[in-house]
């Protein structure tokens, strides 16, 4: 793309931010030395080599003009040099530009892994509180921006200043008395530099802003285009459309008549400067006070002296806004992740024949057992079972409002337990506090009698597998996302959790099987499909304890009829957390709970319920609106 | 390609020109330059001449300031002519799209157009306005500037004839290796950027599985690949700094050496050697010019064909510009088959034959995938039937304009969409003129008004996008009373209560039973509950329809219909 100064964001810390990215680079200090070495080195050549032209004019041409039989051995030997101080110009150039695409694509590598890793420790309510977009261009824009500064700004501003610098003292070793135009012409440019800069910064900003807002709409209306059909409003958005849309053309049309306008200014001022030079130039060589060498020599300089500068403008300008970007992706990094202050893991075990719980690998184990470190280095192990115990829970999102209030419950090892109540109630909030997506203000939850907290988070969610109303897919084969649940399952092992989850038949009839490609969240399987995908991946996890949300809400009632005893069979042997809007699906559990307003206010099982003849029969019956609560 | 988009210059094409024009006239005043100034050292200081120098030098400064001025004219010409043209383009396909058909938008995938729609057209514009800029400039900077340096001296301007070749060679076989490398990396780009999305989305599935470690392995290759690609492509372009540097300081050794035998042969000055190596900077720096040109050229040009695909899309349903209202809500579907891919050995819908009296409540069930949706979205013409014929109101649906058919048929659709504003802005798309009292009305039908009087500021309650400050149920009750506004001759409800509770839903179907008397009225359900007290209901089954008939006929003599039932009906008894 062509290089267009972007908004002018300005970086909080801009020291702070660059010494960081410099750390990230630190690993290639050597490298890094060598690049400047050659920048030195290849800026240096461009400088000196137009030197030359005055010892070329003054010393090897002038006294020879209109003599016969010259000795050009001089002149010879002068270019030679030149040629020799070009060559190094030019490979060092090369040798900066490639170590710099080395040092750079790696640094960008490690800060992308850095900010993805970083990303996947957050607790799940930084993804509540920030949108997508904002968080993916951090992995685009932001990313982007700085891959241009590293790879290219860092260097490229070193390499102008050292230009300008090496230029400028050149021409004061040269003739002091024209650099004093230099002095004067550099104290205009920078002015025009600042000015337009400034005007320029300042109306991309504006641009930037009705940028926004056409991408928002045209996200929003084609989001939302067949809905724009069915209400025949064609006209109405196009002409909001249209307004839009202009308003971002006439921003659009400032900012960028200003950056253009910077490249011809620069230039022609020095043009403007190069005539003058050559004027004074002139009459100083009349006056014996300078010759044509010098003049020479000077007026390439001239030439060579706006152009970096123009860039330093440039660049100057990328490079505070990549380190904005920079901050972006760095605060993202520091970002507190989850927190885990367990102790108690979860591996294999088995039984000894005395009948003593031993951790073991995992062909000899008989089951799961949670292993808890005692401060004399031993350590204690409990059967996993999935007895799970709320008391008195209360938790919110925010801190003062409460989603539950005093919620207490408890699930036997092998015990279906169902959450019924209108959205909002709090049912999938129960479910989170479980596998701790959230952590709760008060009360305690236990599994297996040990505090939820103290159990190490991915041993804790490890034992629990959850299958939610969304059945996110990811880009892979079929079988990759079924093993998703346990990724050393054979493929008989998942073909095997497929026909559990009746989708081995539909998975059949795919063109290449279970090794047909997903992509865009399995954009080409229906809502349906995919939740008896998502069901396969639980299943193949083989959890002690296993959470429904709303599991089979998209499969049609003849469908889920199909899988019902698949689903009996998966829930067997464990305790299962199931929350449904059809009634159907958690009729038969040990236990169903009424939420409303984040409280319990009836439990019991479904024929106690029912005979109650309170809410759940209301529910039950259809005379009870679910939603008023909202 | 450019054909194409030419006719978008329209209203700018005058600046279009302009900017190339005025950008001549600058290269041809400041060309001129260094020329004069070889005057004032071979001429002026040779003779001592002040006043022969100040002359020229006064000549040359007003050059350069005019040079300015056409140079900052051409500016903001460029920067108005190119954003003028991507003000059309957008706005083309913007309006292009909301001409586009269900099954044209199906094909394109709405994150596609959107990115063709954002992306791409900033993509375009920026490289046509460094193209009214660049390549204008570039190509007529080498030529004047050759054409200059010929005029100092012809036999030293056969440098060029041997560096201009062998540096467009260089630069044409770096382009042609960079390119292929570049469209792999930006595949790769892709890929990384789409597992991020993708665990944005499924963060929930990642960590109740424990599978961060795989993930960041699995994006580690991804940014691994990334790298290797880029470095792959950028490997090669980095070769052109130095080649071209190369190129320029050979030439120069080469005027100095030749230019000075010359010299001192006495057959060239020294002020036109000194002119002449400022030419041979500015020819080479333009070919460099060019060929950036034409690698953002190249590079633009996916995006330019992404976007004359979308312009090029040939309109799947023609509207017709036709008088005719639908005056009564009947419907007939009269041996119609359907397929998506309009593949008549792969239908979606085998020939369906149904009558709907006007003012009929119907009821259509069926298992996920036996083409309810398909069955409904055929009446307000969102699909064309591929055979056979659909009717509303007795006349052919396509005897109708598409305003006036959609005008008479409401629909709300499965997945539906609130936009950000007012709960009454968007209600109001249902009808821009309807009074308070009507929207109320409709609200109340659709068991909306009591939840939105709920809120703190009622009808005037900001949505946000998406319609997210509601819940499912809400958002769903919202959009049914947005489509009652219409007053449709017909309405149909695809789904439309699926997060409502059986108590709502029961008081929706009852209202609108009281209200719309006379308005036909299609529901679609999961839930047997939903379409029990309908006038017929339409059992589906894959593509066919199975049965018609009411709830008790079905339920005494359709399996399928019965199988529903009772899946649904377990221990209600």
């Amino acid at each position: 793309m062509p290089k267009h100064p972007g908004p002018i964001r300005k970086p909080g810390d801009a020291k702070k931010t660059l010494l960081r990215i410099l750390s990230y680079m630190g690993v290639y200090r050597w490298q890094l030395i060598l690049v400047v070495f050659c920048i030195i080195i290849s800026s240096g050549a461009g400088v000196a080599g137009t030197y030359f032209l005055k010892p070329v004019i003054n010393d090897y041409l002038l006294p020879f003009i209109g003599q016969k039989d010259v000795d050009l051995s001089g002149f010879i030997s002068i270019l030679c040099l030149m040629g020799a101080i070009y060559l190094a110009g030019a490979f060092s150039t090369y040798l900066y530009n490639r170590l710099m695409l080395n040092i750079a694509t790696r640094t960008l590598k490690k800060v992308r892994t850095d900010l993805f890793s970083a990303m996947q420790t957050l607790p799940i309510k930084f993804f509540d509180t920030h949108p997508h977009g904002d968080l993916m261009s951090r992995f685009t824009n932001d990313t982007d921006t700085l891959r241009e500064m590293v790879g290219m700004g860092i260097p490229q501003f070193i390499s102008s200043t050292l230009s300008v610098t090496g230029v400028f003292i050149m021409m004061v070793v040269l003739s002091p008395a024209l650099t004093i135009l230099v002095l004067a012409m550099l104290v205009i440019m920078l002015f025009v530099v600042k000015i337009i800069g400034g005007k320029s910064g300042y109306f991309f900003k504006k641009q930037q802003q009705e940028l926004g807002r056409v991408n928002g709409y045209i996200e929003e209306m084609i989001e939302g285009q067949k809905v724009v059909k069915v209400f025949s409003r064609e006209t109405e958005i196009k002409d909001e459309f249209d307004e839009l849309n202009n308003a971002l053309c006439e921003a659009a049309t400032n900012a960028h008549a200003f950056a253009n306008v910077l490249m011809p200014i620069m230039g022609n001022l020095s043009y403007l400067h190069y005539a003058l030079t050559a004027v004074v130039g002139g009459i100083l060589s009349i006056m014996g006070w300078s010759d044509i060498g010098t003049l020479g020599a000077f007026l390439q300089y001239t030439r060579s002296f706006s152009q970096p500068i123009t860039q330093i403008s440039q660049q100057f300008n990328s490079i505070l806004s990549a380190l904005a970007g920079a901050e972006r992706i760095f605060s993202l990094i520091d970002e507190m992740p989850e927190k885990d202050e367990g102790i108690v893991t979860l591996v294999r075990a088995t039984y000894d024949p005395q009948g003593v719980l031993k951790e073991t690998d995992a062909q000899g184990a008989t089951c799961w057992a949670w292993k808890r470190p005692l401060p004399d280095g031993n350590f204690t192990y409990t059967e996993v079972k999935g007895d799970v115990r709320f008391e008195h829970v209360t938790f919110g999102y925010e801190e003062n409002k409460t989603v539950l209030k005093d919620i207490s419950l408890y699930a036997k090892p092998g015990q279906k337990i169902a959450f019924v109540g209108s959205t909002g109630a709090g049912k999938t909030t129960i479910t989170n506090l479980i596998n701790r997506f959230y952590d709760i203000q008060e009360g305690t939850i236990t599994y297996d009698g040990i505090p939820i907290t103290d159990i190490k988070k991915p041993d804790l969610r490890r034992s629990l597998s959850m299958v939610l109303q969304d059945a996110h897919l990811f880009t892979g084969t079929v079988r990759d996302n079924i093993r998703y649940g346990r990724l050393n399952a054979t493929d008989e092992e998942v073909e095997e959790a497929a026909k559990l989850a009746n989708a081995h038949t539909f998975i059949r009839h795919l063109p290449q099987g279970y090794d047909t490609i997903l992509t865009g969240d399995g954009g080409n399987l229906s809502q349906g499909q995919r939740q008896l995908l998502s069901i396969a991946r639980a299943a193949v996890a083989d959890p002690p304890v296993l959470i429904l949300d709303e599991a089979t809400s998209s499969i049609d009632t003849r469908t889920e009829a199909l899988i019902e005893k698949g689903m009996d069979k998966l829930m067997a042997g464990r305790t299962v957390f199931v929350i449904a809007h059809r009634l159907s699906t958690v009729r038969n559990s040990n236990a169903i709970m009424v939420l409303q307003n984040g409280e319990i206010i009836e439990r019991g099982d479904h024929n106690s319920l029912l005979e109650e003849k309170g809410k759940y029969y209301q529910l039950y019956t259809g005379s009870f609106d679910m939603d008023l609560d909202e | 390609m450019i054909k194409k988009l030419a006719p978008y210059l329209k209203g700018y094409g005058k600046y279009a020109l302009l900017a190339p024009i005025t950008i001549i006239i600058e290269v041809l005043l400041e060309i001129r330059i260094p020329l004069y100034m070889s005057k004032i050292v071979d001429v002026g200081i040779k003779n001592g001449d002040i006043g022969y120098i100040a002359c020229l030098g006064g000549l040359m400064v007003l050059m350069a300031l005019l040079s300015l001025l056409f140079g900052a004219l051409s500016a903001f010409f460029a920067a108005r002519g190119g954003m003028g043209f991507g003000k059309n383009i957008r706005q083309a396909v913007f309006h292009k799209i909301q001409e586009f058909s269900f099954a044209n938008t199906d094909k394109f995938s709405t994150a596609s157009l959107i990115t063709r729609l954002t992306t791409d057209v900033t993509n375009t514009q920026h490289t046509f306005m460094m193209l009214i800029r660049m390549f204008v400039r570039s190509p007529i900077m080498l030529v004047s500037a050759t054409i200059m340096a010929a005029s100092i001296n012809k036999g030293l301007a056969v440098v060029f004839l041997i560096a201009v070749p062998v540096l467009g060679t260089a630069l044409a076989i770096i382009m042609c290796m960079a390119f292929p490398r570049f469209r792999k990396m930006l595949t790769c780009y892709d890929n990384m950027n789409g597992s991020v999305q993708e665990n944005l989305i499924a963060i929930r599935v990642v960590k109740a599985f424990v599978r961060q470690d795989y993930e960041n392995k699995k994006f580690a290759d991804d940014a691994e690949a990334l790298r290797m690609a880029q470095l792959r492509a950028e490997k090669v372009l980095i070769c052109n700094m130095p080649i071209m540097q190369l190129v320029i300081y050979g030439c120069i050794i080469a005027v100095l050496w030749f230019g000075g035998n010359m010299v001192i042969s006495g057959t060239m000055d020294n002020g036109q050697l000194i002119s002449f190596i400022s030419y041979v900077t500015q020819i080479l720096m333009s070919l460099m010019m060019i060929s950036m040109v034409f690698v953002n050229f190249v590079m633009t040009r996916a995006s330019v064909s992404r976007i004359i695909a979308v312009l090029d899309e040939v309109l799947d349903i023609v509207d017709v510009d036709a008088e005719t209202q639908v005056t009564e809500g009947s419907v007939e579907f009269r041996n119609v088959s359907f397929s998506y891919a309009k593949d008549r050995d792969n239908l979606n819908l085998e020939n369906i034959n149904l009558t709907i009296a006007p003012g009929e409540m119907v009821g259509i069930i069926g298992s996920t995938g036996s083409a309810k949706t398909s069955l409904v979205q055929l009446i307000p013409r969102l699909y064309d039937a591929t055979l056979g014929q659909v009717f509303v109101g007795g006349h052919d649906v396509r005897s109708y304009s598409l305003t006036n058919l959609r005008n008479a048929v409401g629909m709300v659709l499965q997945k539906n969409v609130l936009f950000s504003g007012t709960i009454l802005d968007n209600l109001r798309w249902g009808d821009e003129g309807a009074t308070k009292e009507e929207i109320v009305e409709a609200c109340k039908a659709a068991q909306a008004h009591e939840f939105i009087m709920s809120f703190p500021d009622g009808y005037e309650t900001e949505l946000g996008q998406g319609g997210v400050n509601v819940s499912g149920g809400q958002k769903q009750r919202l959009c049914i009373a947005r489509a009652l506004l219409k007053k449709p001759k017909i309405i149909i409800l695809d789904d439309s209560t699926s997060a409502v509770d059986t108590a709502t839903d029961a008081k929706i179907r009852s209202a609108l039973r009281e209200k719309l008397v006379g308005t036909t009225t299609i529901i679609i359900a999961q839930r047997v509950s939903s379409v029990l007290d309908a006038d017929k209901i339409v059992v589906m089954d894959d593509g066919h329809i199975n049965d018609v008939g009411t709830h008790e006929e079905l339920l005494a003599n359709n399996e399928i219909y019965r199988e529903i039932y009772e899946s649904q009906q377990k221990g209600v008894a």
